[in-house]
C-alpha cells in the first residue's frame, strides 16, 4: 500500500545510478556485457587481421609505395611486383558476375515471392538453398568440364560473330578468361540473391500490395512500382552479399580464368584475380619480398571489399532516405 | 568416486600405450614431383622399422625450403637446389649448414594438342624458347617445321600453357630455357615461379594437362611420369650433341651420368642440357634437404638409416614408378656425405 522505493532497472542505459559492480548482479547486465564482448570480439578480430596484413607487408610497402597499385608487372625473379592486373581481374569478374546474376536473381525472386504458388515456391527454394551449399571447388570442376568447352565451341564464336565490333568480344577464344569466370561466379552468387530477395519480398506487408491493386494497378505494376521499391534496401543488401562472395572467390575462379596477369578490354582474354594468385603462389613463395607482396595483395583485397561495402552502405542510406520521402508524399 | 577412478585408469592406460609404442615420428615437407616415390619409400621403410614413422607433406618445393628453414619440419624436399641466399638464411638462422641429398631423377616433356598431328614432333631448343618468348606464334613457323619435315602442321596460333603455381617442374623448364636462350635468361630468368611473357596458367601438372587436352593447338610442359601415366603425346627434344631424344628413363639417367663425374660436393648441380649423345636435355635431380646437425640423436640416426636404405634398396624401386635411379658415382659420393650429418 505504501509506495516502496525499490529501484526498478529501467530500459534506458543511463538512468540506472548504481555502481557497475552492483549492476552486475542483474542477469540483464551480465547478458549485456557478454553479448557486447561477442560483438566487440568480431571487431577486434577484424582489426587484428588488418594489423597483421599491414605489419607483414612492410617490405613491398616501403619499396613500391603507391606504385604497387598502378604497376602491371609481377616478376618473382627480378623482384618487381604490381597489383594492377589482379585488381582489374577481381573487379571485372565480379562485375560480369553481378551483371548476369542480379537481373536473373531478382527476376527469380519475384517469381518465387509473388507469382508462384506457395508449394512450388518452397520446393524451388529448397533446391536454391542446396545450390548455395555446394563447395566452390565443385563449381570449379563444373567450369572446367562444362562451361569452358561450351564457351570455346559455341558461345564465344557466337558472341564474336554477332557483337565482335565491340572491344569486349574480340581476340582469340580460348574458353578460359574473364567472361567464363564471370559466368561461373554468377552461378555461384545467384542463390544468395534469390534467397535473400525472396525473403524480403515475402515480408512486404500485404496491405501495400492490396492498396496498389485496389487503386487499379495490374499485378506487374503493383510488383514493380510498389513491392520492389519497398523491398529495395533488402534486395540491395543481397546484391552486396553476392558481391562480397564474388570478390573473394578463389578455387572456382583460378580453374577457369586462365591465370595470366593481363589487363585487356576483351572479356575473352585470360586474366587473374587477387584471391587466385594468392592461392596459387603463396605456399611456394620463397624470398621475403615475394611473400610480403602476396600479403600486401591480401591487404588490397580487404581494402577493396571494405570500400565496396562502404559504398553499399552509403547507397542504402541515400536510397532509403529517398524512399521514405517518396513514401511520405 | 567410481567415475574418477575409471577416468584415472583410462588416462594411465593411454599413457602406457604411448610409452609402450616408443614410436619415433619424423616430419618432412616439400616437392610434389617425387611424392609418389617418397610415399612408397616411407611406407616400405616403416614396414622394416615399425617404430619409425616418417610423414611427408607434398606442399611444393618452395614450401619445403621455407618450412625446413623455419624448423617446423625435420627435413625438406625440393626439385630445385636451394640458392646461395637460401642457404645463407638457413645458416644464419640455425648456425649450421643444410645438406642436399639427390634421391631420384625426373624430366619435363613438351606436350601438345594439334588436330591432325598424332605422332611425335621434334623440337629444337631455339623453337621452344621462341614459342615461350612469343616470338614464334604459329605452328607452321619455319623454326618448328624445319625439324619436322613431312608433318602437316596447321597455320593456327599456338596456345602456350604453363604452371600458375610455383613448382619444381617450372624450375627445371626455366633452368633449361635459361641455358639455351640468352634472351630468356635476361628477360625472364629461372625459378619456381616466373613472369611468363605469355600463356595460360594451369594449377598443378593436372591443370596444365587439362588445359592442353581441352584447348586445340595448345603447347606446354608436364613432368615425364605425368605424361606417361596420362597417355599424353609428347615430343622429342634436341640435346646438346644434336640428337633428338624422346624422354625416357635411360635418357634421363644418361643426362645424370655425365654430370656425375664432376658432381660438386654439395650436390647442387643442374643437369639440364647436359652433354652425352643419349642424354635427355630437360632432366633434373630432386633433393632431400637435411640439416647437418640434429639435437635429437634418435632422429639423426633414423634419418641416416633411411638415407642409407634409400641409396641401396630404395633405388631398386624407382623404375616401377617411372623414376630414374641415381648413377653409381652419385650414390657412392652420397654415401660418403652421410657422415656430414651430425
Amino acid at each position: 500500500m505504501a509506495s516502496t522505493t525499490t529501484t526498478v532497472p529501467s530500459a534506458g542505459p543511463f538512468t540506472d545510478s548504481r555502481s557497475f559492480i552492483s549492476r552486475l548482479r542483474d542477469g540483464d547486465e551480465i547478458a549485456r556485457l557478454v553479448t557486447f564482448i561477442f560483438a566487440g570480439s568480431v571487431v577486434l578480430i577484424t582489426a587484428l587481421l588488418v594489423y597483421e596484413l599491414w605489419r607483414e607487408s612492410y617490405l613491398p610497402r616501403h619499396k613500391f609505395g603507391f606504385g604497387f597499385f598502378v604497376t602491371s608487372v609481377w616478376d618473382p625473379i627480378f623482384d618487381k611486383f604490381g597489383a594492377l592486373p589482379f585488381i582489374y581481374g577481381t573487379l571485372v569478374t565480379a562485375g560480369v558476375a553481378l551483371l548476369i546474376a542480379v537481373p536473373l536473381g531478382i527476376g527469380a525472386a519475384i517469381f518465387l515471392a509473388e507469382l508462384a504458388p506457395a508449394r512450388v515456391s518452397d520446393t524451388l527454394q529448397f533446391f536454391i538453398d542446396l545450390l548455395a551449399a555446394v563447395p566452390s571447388v565443385i563449381y570449379g570442376l563444373l567450369g572446367v568440364f562444362v562451361v569452358i568447352p561450351v564457351m570455346r565451341q559455341y558461345i564465344q564464336p557466337a558472341l564474336k560473330s554477332s557483337l565482335g565490333f565491340l572491344p569486349f568480344f574480340q581476340g582469340p577464344a580460348y574458353g578460359v578468361g574473364f567472361l567464363t569466370a564471370g559466368i561461373v561466379l554468377a552461378i555461384m552468387v545467384i542463390p544468395y540473391i534469390i534467397s535473400v530477395s525472396r525473403e524480403v519480398l515475402i515480408s512486404v506487408p500485404r496491405d501495400q500490395r492490396e492498396a496498389a491493386l485496389a487503386l487499379g494497378a495490374t499485378r506487374w505494376e503493383s510488383t514493380w512500382k510498389v513491392v520492389l521499391p519497398f523491398a529495395r534496401t533488402g534486395i540491395m543488401g543481397s546484391i552486396f552479399l553476392a558481391l562480397a562472395r564474388a570478390l573473394g572467390e578463389t578455387m572456382a575462379v583460378t580453374m577457369v580464368i586462365g591465370n595470366t596477369p593481363t589487363i585487356s578490354a576483351s572479356l575473352f582474354s585470360p586474366g587473374y584475380s587477387i584471391a587466385a594468385v594468392i592461392a596459387n603462389e603463396f605456399t611456394e613463395a620463397t624470398g621475403d619480398l615475394y611473400l610480403q607482396s602476396l600479403i600486401e595483395l591480401g591487404l588490397v583485397l580487404f581494402l577493396l571489399t571494405f570500400l565496396l561495402n562502404g559504398l553499399a552502405r552509403l547507397l542504402i542510406v541515400v536510397t532509403s532516405q529517398r524512399g521514405s520521402e517518396m513514401g511520405q508524399t | 568416486m567410481k567415475r574418477l577412478a575409471s577416468l584415472v585408469f583410462a588416462v594411465l592406460a593411454l599413457v602406457a600405450m604411448g610409452v609402450a609404442q616408443g614410436a619415433l615420428s619424423i616430419n618432412g615437407a616439400g616437392a610434389t614431383f617425387p611424392y609418389p616415390m617418397y610415399s612408397k619409400w616411407f611406407d616400405e621403410y616403416h614396414k622394416k622399422n615399425t617404430d619409425l614413422q616418417i610423414n611427408y607433406q607434398s606442399i611444393g618445393s618452395g614450401g619445403g625450403i621455407k618450412q625446413v628453414t623455419e624448423g617446423t619440419v625435420d627435413f625438406g624436399a625440393s626439385d630445385g637446389p636451394m640458392s646461395d641466399e637460401q642457404l645463407k638464411t638457413f645458416q644464419d638462422k640455425h648456425g649450421f649448414p643444410i645438406l642436399h641429398f639427390p634421391t631420384v631423377l625426373g624430366a619435363d616433356v613438351p606436350t601438345y594438342n594439334i588436330s591432325g598431328v598424332s605422332g611425335e614432333l621434334n623440337f629444337t631448343p631455339e623453337a621452344i624458347a621462341a614459342i615461350f618468348l612469343h616470338k614464334v606464334t604459329k605452328w607452321n613457323d619455319p623454326l618448328i617445321a624445319g625439324a619436322n619435315k613431312g608433318v602437316n602442321l596447321p597455320g593456327s596460333d599456338i596456345v602456350v600453357v604453363h604452371r600458375s603455381d610455383g613448382s619444381g617442374t617450372t624450375y627445371i623448364w626455366t633452368d633449361y630455357l635459361s641455358k639455351v636462350s640468352d634472351e630468356w635468361k635476361n628477360k625472364v630468368g629461372k625459378g619456381t615461379s616466373v613472369n611468363w611473357p605469355m600463356g595460360l596458367g594451369g594449377k598443378g601438372n593436372e591443370g596444365v594437362a587439362g588445359l592442353i587436352k581441352q584447348t586445340p593447338n595448345a603447347f606446354g610442359y608436364v613432368e615425364l611420369i605425368y605424361a606417361i601415366q596420362n597417355k599424353m603425346p609428347y615430343g622429342k627434344v634436341k640435346n646438346s650433341s644434336g640428337a633428338f631424344i624422346k624422354a625416357d628413363l635411360a635418357g634421363v639417367t644418361a643426362a645424370a651420368a655425365s654430370a656425375a663425374k664432376n658432381m660438386p660436393d654439395d650436390f647442387r648441380v643442374s643437369i639440364t642440357n647436359s652433354p652425352g649423345k643419349t642424354a635427355y636435355p630437360i632432366s633434373s635431380f630432386t633433393w632431400l634437404l637435411i640439416p647437418s646437425k640434429f639435437s635429437e640423436g634418435s632422429k639423426r640416426d633414423a634419418l641416416k638409416g633411411f638415407l642409407k636404405w634409400m641409396l641401396t634398396d630404395g633405388q631398386n624401386e624407382t623404375e616401377a614408378l617411372s623414376y630414374a635411379k641415381l648413377p653409381k658415382e652419385v650414390v657412392a659420393k652420397e654415401t660418403k656425405a652421410l657422415n656430414n650429418i651430425q
